[in-house]
């Protein structure tokens, strides 16, 4: 229901396609929540050679111009979750914007419904953030191997 | 209509050719997806032969249907269809799986396959790409086993369009493999559409799998403004009502003690009780024993229902979601089985196998009932099959899927089993056979009056299927014309259950096709429709089995014996009770006594065209 309140947030409609967070799922069971960690080095905005990116000073999220990016995809080769998504017929890509640095949509959405998976967490100092941003499938592999104890 | 694409994929293995399949407005209109409209294509496709087909014939159509609620309404429903090898009528049985997202964003309403390849292939679609791959080495494979090896096939790549991207797929296990005819397609390790056994129909096609990815944006409903306030009022009541209600908790399985012990309609020993007292067969025992984690949903889906549970089985890791209510019924108390930790091992076995946990199990209880009762023995099968013995069970449930042994004559399902034993030992056993068109139950009986309506399954288009029974009054949500639609839709019946929830499905039907929608489209038109179309295929039946509405509109002869235990201890549904409730019922569709659709009915509901039909069923039954 995160990416379905993140659509709405963002392009009001109801359609997961448009959102900026994405549940990966590919052993059911086992999902990963995948977003933009805002890492400190920002590889994203280096690689957008449109100058179509650049970082919030208040909230460090990656904020994309919609009118200079044209969704040419080097941002999420630079990426190391490939975590920018692109859609269809869109003329830019898709990263979070925190909504703003308020409580973002999908995380009042989570609490709402009881999850209380999402939670907003402080940032930490250095290269931290970065460990997060690893492939879905790379971490789902991971919890898998961790919760049934198979490869996969 | 608007949220729908207007066209299928059509694909046909004997020529691999793939196209498009349109369908016009006006159709949509009468019969609006998923259930309604899997009928009406087989009913064009094949009505003129459809008595002349066999199900496991490469004629016969795999219909997977979405429908115009597909994307809008929380929780995904997909509906598999075709000539059903249980009943011989039209099963629309659903399953919840994101696949019906996929299919839906690849700009098609379902996919109808025809045809069948001559070697094991799969189907892969990615955007506009759609190919038919080889499937030789996913032959075979169930399970877990089976994403790991098409996860290397299919190779992921998240560095073109971010990251989501990867598809989503259903497949069948072996037991599909080697046409069963209560094999399940499955889909997300888990989930199965059993009813029908259209596992053995894409088994049929050497169809492994079918991969999606999809890329498109739904189609636009009519009125998007109403879609987003029924969506947040929907989601403004979820979790105060599911917290309330425990299904979050425990999902299913909470039914175990509320049907077992307190309401007395849990199938135990081949229904030979329905009441039970056992701790170890509880949502409680699930929870503290099972569960690796509990909290598992579908996506996009408010209702929390499902859990992960994760089962070392030999040498392989198996991982089933609960067991669910059904599942642990099937393969616990109707075998004598009261041990958490076998039941749990039966059903991801079952999910592996790619078996049908209901109509498996109750086979196999019917088997072993058999087996108590002296008509078959040792010798029949190659090993004991006493009530309780988890290890023999799970022999058999390999033997079945494998179509190995005495499991070959048990793969066919109870019903052809039992005419099959009966004509081996020269022995009416039919007293011991529990089924309703082909189709054993699910476990909701009916005897002690405090669950489903006497009539459920007698006057059901689909059988024992009891994810569509009927029930008086016939324009209430009691009535199979509710769950018609809520298939047609389709949504999952746990996110409609409650009162009030007909009025908020028309609202939402309304507001997504633009088609004027209340709570009389559904009880008098469209359900009607689609259950008639059914009724009548159901009737056509064949090639080799014939229903006769004055013999088979009926419950099994074991529902009319008094139950012997419980707080119910006595109650039965006397058989003049249910003539009477089954007149009246089909005299509220416009069928005759024999639930035969009149002439009137027929024209009111615009199927002229299914006279015809009519007259030759009338002909056979010599009316």
């Amino acid at each position: 229901m995160c990416e379905i309140a993140c659509a709405l947030k963002h392009e009001g409609v109801p359609d997961p396609l448009f959102s900026r967070i994405k549940i990966f799922e590919y052993i059911p069971g086992i999902p990963v929540p995948q977003l933009c960690v805002q890492c400190p080095d920002y590889p994203c905005v280096d690689a957008c050679v449109f100058n179509a990116m650049y970082v919030d000073e208040k909230t460090g999220a990656v904020i994309v111009d919609k009118d200079k990016c044209t969704a040419c995809g080097l941002c999420i080769k630079a990426c190391p979750g490939n975590i920018p998504r692109r859609v269809k017929d869109l003329k830019y890509v898709l990263i979070c914007d925190l909504c703003g640095g308020d409580e973002p949509e999908c995380v009042k959405i989570c609490q709402k419904l009881g999850h209380n998976a999402l939670i907003k967490a402080p940032k930490h100092p250095g290269q931290g953030a970065k460990l997060y941003a690893v492939a879905p499938d790379k971490i789902q592999t991971m919890l898998v191997k961790k919760i049934l104890g198979v490869e996969v | 209509m608007h949220g729908v694409w207007g066209k299928l994929l059509y694909v046909d293995l004997d020529s691999d050719k793939i196209s498009e399949y349109k369908i016009d407005e006006e159709i949509y209109e009468k019969f609006l997806g998923g259930r309604g409209l899997a009928a009406y294509i087989l009913w064009k496709e094949l009505g003129h032969k459809w008595d002349q087909l066999d199900p496991l014939d490469p004629e016969n159509l795999l219909i997977i249907m979405t429908g115009p609620l597909t994307g809008y309404y929380p929780g995904p429903k997909l509906i598999i269809s075709g000539k059903s090898p249980q009943s011989l009528g039209v099963i629309a049985s659903g399953i919840s799986t994101g696949v019906t997202y996929e299919i839906k964003r690849s700009g098609y309403d379902g996919i109808i396959i025809k045809g069948a390849a001559k070697e094991p292939v799969y189907l892969y679609v990615n955007d506009r790409r759609i190919e038919i791959r080889d499937a030789k080495k996913l032959w075979g494979l169930g399970g877990i086993d089976l994403f790991k090896a098409l996860k290397e096939d299919i190779k992921i790549n998240f560095s073109l369009w971010g990251s989501d991207d990867y598809p989503k797929f259903i497949y069948i296990g072996p037991a599909g493999e080697n046409k069963v005819r209560t094999a399940a397609v499955m889909a997300d390790l888990t989930h199965g559409a059993g009813y029908g056994g259209y596992g053995a129909v894409m088994g049929s096609k050497n169809l492994k799998a079918v991969v999606i990815k999809g890329r498109e944006r739904y189609p636009r409903p009519a009125d998007p403004d109403k879609v987003v306030k029924l969506l947040n009022s929907m989601i403004d009541k979820a979790y105060p009502r599911m917290r309330l209600s425990g299904f979050r908790l425990w999902g299913t399985p909470e039914a175990l003690w509320d049907y077992g012990f307190v309401r007395s309609s849990a199938p135990v020993k081949n229904w030979q009780e329905e009441w039970h007292d056992r701790p170890t067969v509880t949502h409680m025992a699930f929870e503290l024993m099972i569960w690796t984690k509990p909290h598992r949903s579908c996506p996009y889906c408010l209702n929390v229902c499902m859990h992960l549970s994760k089962i070392s089985y030999k040498d392989k890791i198996l991982i089933t979601d609960g067991p669910d209510y059904e599942m642990s019924q099937f393969l616990g108390p109707n075998l004598g089985i009261y041990d958490t930790e076998a039941i749990a091992r039966l059903s991801a076995l079952a999910d592996y196998l790619g078996l049908c946990g209901i109509q498996t199990g109750s086979t196999i209880a019917f088997a072993m009932e058999l087996y108590e009762k002296g008509v078959i023995d040792k010798n029949d099968i190659g090993y004991d099959l006493r009530w309780g013995d988890a290890e023999a069970v799970e022999r058999l449930m390999f033997d079945i899927a494998y179509r190995k042994g005495f499991g070959n004559i048990l793969a066919e399902g109870v019903y052809r089993a039992s005419l099959q034993i009966s004509k081996l030992k020269n022995i009416d056993i039919t007293k011991y056979t529990v089924h309703v068109k082909g189709i054993a139950p699910g476990a909701h009986g009916i005897r002690s009056r405090r669950d489903y309506q006497p009539i459920a399954y007698a006057v059901s288009v689909q059988g024992g299927d009891h994810m569509s029974v009927g029930g008086l009054p016939a324009d209430s949500m009691s009535s199979e014309s509710w769950r018609a639609v809520q298939d047609s839709a389709p949504v999952c019946k746990f996110a409609t259950l409650g009162s009030g929830y007909d009025e908020l499905l028309a609202t939402f039907i309304g507001a997504v096709t633009g088609l004027e929608f209340t709570k009389d489209t559904i009880y008098k038109d469209i359900g009607p429709r689609i259950l008639t179309l059914q009724r009548i295929l159901l009737l056509l039946g064949g090639p080799d089995i014939y229903w006769d509405p004055r013999l088979h509109d009926d419950n099994p002869p074991r529902f009319y014996k008094p139950l012997p235990s419980g707080p119910y201890k006595g109650s039965f549904v006397p058989r003049d009770e249910l003539e009477k409730l089954k007149k009246e019922y089909y005299k509220a569709l416009g069928w005759n006594e024999l639930g035969i659709p009149t002439e009137e009915t027929l024209r009111k509901l615009g199927l002229e065209e299914v006279k015809t039909a009519v007259d030759k069923i009338k002909k056979r039954l010599k009316l």
